[in-house]
């Protein structure tokens, strides 16, 4: 197969970006959209170009290091898959395939289509957490979970963190993503007795970090690598008001 | 030369040396502990878990990671589980089993008192697991599931879906936050370590390299903590991730601290298989498929030819006319036999000549059995992840066909030496996780190093720490303006301006690209004596072709991952040739290292436990110089050394 590949350069966080569009051929259907962009760096290097950075680490779509925005999609043209999970059997041989960093206020681009995800860390470590200590757990089956509450906050813990939903949202908000967390730890009973503080602190760190607001739109559900449902921000809601009413 | 490698079990009976060691080490006082700083390198589950049990203490922690967040470590990729000693399933599971099963399935080259620690630690990680809100899987009681893993009879094994690396490292993360939030853990995303630094012979801190800015800078710590993994993208094709690097450990190797049993590689057998020669990345199958999966090949080659010629599915081939060959070969553990047992196995049938695949190299993985068992439902909440991943990648359903599947590099079981303390040959340099050698032997079980990992990094290595500490809170602040951190950072220039000055035509990949291919063809799945030879032969011509021919592009002060890749290649040079002379020496197979001049009639692995049962740890000589081996005898006091058996 064969491609024109049209990408974001810019050189750093300082510098004004800018498209290019390069050619590239031989690519086996079976190769996955990150081979083909490795091949055309080989290709770039040795034409004595400097190659595309991007960010990927597993190459198995659950690290949630990839952050390619695709022909105006998050992850692209595919269904709940990460960019690294995307293979270009997908595409039309001959296409030109758009490449793009993800565009958020709080994600400012580190090089080409690389971007600093920080802002992520700093909302769990407002709370994203359970505040035990190493060591002074009870038995674990002194905990009783039923089978389906397990699943529902396994549903919201498979969260890679990779910022999809922020690069979709029009309001570039992190809601998805908070309420992954809020609501996977809320439906536990370890995670109860800091619920309301956890809403309150993540959603006010979300805040001062510069994402935008939820507005319902739904788009962040469609391009989840993982398929986490806006079922959780409605849960993340609840969480927030009841904390602020117990104010 | 005895001294160099003691190795600090202590003494007494089994079940009673941890307890011991504990009442012995010297505590440091909350105040005191405020006073340390220590340097945590890598954020898997070892350095992630070691860092938040550590600033939990009082300590000052330093934690890097050469990802943009600690959480993409590459624990996160770990599919199908953890063990624990727990015996929930009151299936006669101990600690006694669980200690028995790892040096059994470790082909006896681990040491005892370490591999028992681990046991008895196993039940207090699912308990904070727990505790740390991890989704494990439950019964519909809401008490916890398990399931089996290879090498074992019992069910021991706790599961988040196929995604429990993810979440004991998102545990492991979140308590890191909770630390860094708390103010004791500072943390430095997108920084490699390039060197460690000795002060008096002790380690005081470390030079790495920022990967946005490109600047070099230099920390200093009290001790320092390598937790940066294995070294299994040496073979460039591996299930590593694509960052996954040797290097830190190398550097560690470099400054002193003995390399131990390079040559342990594990082979995983449920990988999907290579599809062509643009592949940079290998993926594996979960080893819980093996619970309900079931291996097979054809038994008549034109069974074989029509399958390559795509004229018949695999389950148009009659049950009669299929060779189970782990069920055939090992009855007693059929499917769920080791890896090392199961990947031989596999190459042994594609070798024969029964590959199923165009390229001769993968076996069938089916589940059709288990969906006529149990339903389509049960199978779908079991792997029902596992099955979309396979789908997406190869374009067929395992619902229908069978996968296919062959084995790959997976894990390494060596890594730098250490002591019953996880302290290395050098005082205040501790290794945890994978990047130590100490408790897999020559064959890693599943589930077994999510379960180190949180083992050393929670349990261990936060009291062990504490005996070498109590010596160190009078000393002040490490200097980093040092002559000792001065020249290691000098040093560290030298390098990337070397790799700048070369201006080659080569890549960087297509140079690891072919290191890749002479270990997976002399160092891989079967080794002998000449291909060995070779290798080392090749390894070396291949890094001065690297010296001649590599082109990195760009400039050390921008974000270049190109400079990121030759930097750890010039590491993969040496580690891949100490992993070929550990394995010329070690004239025995054993676990996942097999060497063709050592079998049984049957063609399994035959261990040499008169002149090889030692631990093989060398150490550095210098550049171009042969590295020094010193042995670490393994002694068995508790349990009897027998020839692993899985078939009856």
């Amino acid at each position: 197969m064969e491609f024109n590949v049209k990408v974001w350069r810019q050189k750093n966080a300082k510098t004004k970006g800018h498209f290019e569009t390069y050619h590239i051929a031989g690519i086996e259907e079976d190769a996955s959209f990150l081979e083909m962009l490795d091949i055309l760096n080989e290709q770039l290097i040795r034409e004595g170009k400097d190659p595309i950075s991007f960010d990927h680490d597993c190459r198995e779509g659950i690290c949630g290091a990839c952050s390619l925005y695709i022909d105006g999609r998050a992850h692209g043209p595919d269904d709940h898959v990460t960019t690294c999970q995307l293979f270009m059997r997908h595409f039309k041989d001959g296409a030109t395939i758009t490449v793009e960093p993800w565009r958020s206020a709080a994600f400012p681009v580190i090089k080409d289509l690389v971007v600093e995800r920080r802002a992520f860390d700093k909302i769990l470590q407002a709370g994203g957490f359970i505040s035990v200590r190493t060591g002074s757990a009870q038995d674990a089956n002194n905990i009783l979970i039923s089978h389906d509450k397990a699943e529902e906050s396994m549903d919201a813990a498979a969260c890679v963190g990779c910022g999809a939903c922020v690069a979709t949202c029009k309001n570039g908000s992190a809601m998805l993503f908070v309420a992954a967390r809020v609501s996977s730890l809320a439906l536990l009973p370890q995670g109860r007795p800091e619920a309301a503080r956890r809403a309150k602190a993540m959603v006010a760190k979300m805040d001062e970090l510069g994402f935008g607001n939820c507005t319902n739109t739904r788009a962040c559900e469609l391009e989840c690598p993982k398929g986490i449902t806006v079922a959780h921000i409605a849960r993340l809601n609840r969480e927030f008001l009841k904390a602020k009413f117990s104010d | 030369m005895a001294e160099k490698l003691n190795s600090k079990i202590p003494e007494g009976p089994l079940s009673e040396k941890w307890t011991r060691r504990k009442s012995e080490i010297h505590l440091v006082s909350p105040n005191n502990k405020r006073k340390l700083d220590i340097i945590v390198v890598g954020t898997g589950l070892g350095g992630a878990s070691a860092a938040a049990a550590l600033g939990e203490l009082g300590y000052n922690v330093k934690i890097f990671c050469i990802s943009d967040s600690p959480r993409r470590a590459h624990s996160i990729a770990a599919q199908g589980g953890i063990n624990a000693a727990k015996n929930y399933q009151n299936d006669n599971d101990s600690v006694y089993r669980l200690f028995y099963d790892t040096i059994k399935g470790g082909d006896y080259r681990s040491r005892e008192a370490n591999v028992y620690r681990l046991a008895e630690v196993s039940a207090a990680i699912i308990d904070q697991c727990v505790a740390q809100g991890i989704p494990f899987a439950r019964e519909y009681g809401g008490y916890l599931a398990n399931r089996s893993f290879g090498g074992v009879q019992v069910s021991r094994t706790f599961y988040a879906r196929g995604q429990t690396g993810q979440q004991l490292l998102l545990g492991a993360y979140a308590s890191l936050n909770k630390e860094i939030a708390a103010g004791t853990v500072k943390s430095y995303p997108r920084h490699e370590m390039l060197d460690l630094v000795l002060v008096n012979g002790q380690a005081k801190g470390i030079i790495t390299r920022n990967l946005v800015t490109g600047e070099i800078e230099r920390f200093g710590a009290h001790a320092v903590i390598i937790a940066t993994g294995g070294y299994g993208n040496t073979y460039f094709l591996s299930t590593n991730a694509m960052n996954s690097n040797g290097s830190a450990a190398l550097q560690c190797y470099k400054k002193g601290a003995f390399f131990a049993n390079p040559c342990f590689a594990q082979i995983h057998p449920t990988c999907i298989p290579v599809h062509g020669d643009q592949q940079c990345k290998l993926t594996l199958m979960s080893e819980s498929l093996r619970n309900d999966g079931r291996i097979w090949v054809p038994k008549k080659k034109e069974d074989v030819e029509k399958l390559r010629r795509h004229e018949i599915k695999p389950s148009q081939i009659p049950e009669e006319d299929r060779d189970y060959y782990l069920e055939r070969r090992y009855p007693a553990f059929g499917n769920l036999v080791p890896r090392d047992v199961a990947s031989r196995a596999a190459k042994e049938r594609c070798d024969a000549g029964f590959g199923v695949n165009e390229t001769g190299k993968a076996v069938f993985l089916d589940f059709a059995d288990a969906i006529k068992r149990l339903g389509k439902q049960r199978v779908a909440e079991r792997y029902g992840n596992l099955f979309e991943m396979y789908e997406k990648i190869t374009a067929s359903s395992p619902w229908e066909e069978p996968m296919m599947i062959y084995p790959a590099i997976h894990y390494t079981m060596g890594g730098i030496w250490v002591d019953y303390d996880l302290q290395t040959t050098v005082p205040g340099l501790f290794a945890i996780g994978e990047a130590n050698f100490s408790d897999h032997g020559g064959n890693r079980l599943g589930a077994s190093a999510l379960m180190q990992g949180l083992a050393d990094g929670y349990f261990i290595v936060p009291v062990t720490i504490g005996d070498y500490l109590s010596k160190k809170f009078a000393e002040p602040k490490t200097d980093t303006d040092s002559p000792e951190f001065i020249e290691a950072e000098r040093a560290v220039q030298a390098r990337i301006d070397r790799l700048f000055s070369i201006g080659g035509t080569e890549t960087v990949d297509s140079i690891h690209k072919q290191l890749g291919h002479i270990m997976w063809e002399y160092v891989g799945m079967a080794r002998n004596e000449e291909g060995l030879k070779k290798a080392i032969q090749e390894i070396r011509e291949l890094k001065e072709k690297f010296y001649t021919s590599v082109k990195v592009p760009g400039s050390q002060y921008e974000f270049n991952q190109e400079l990121e890749k030759a930097l750890r290649l010039e590491d993969f040079f040496e580690i891949g040739e100490l992993m070929a002379r550990d394995a010329l020496n070690r004239e025995e197979s054993c676990g996942g290292h097999f060497r063709v001049e050592s079998q049984t009639e049957e063609g399994e692995a035959k261990r040499d436990d008169a002149n090889f049962m030692y631990v093989a740890a060398w150490e550095y000589k210098g550049e171009g110089k042969e590295p020094e081996l010193h042995k670490e005898p393994l002694k068995y006091e508790f349990i009897e050394v027998k020839t692993r058996n899985y078939k009856e």
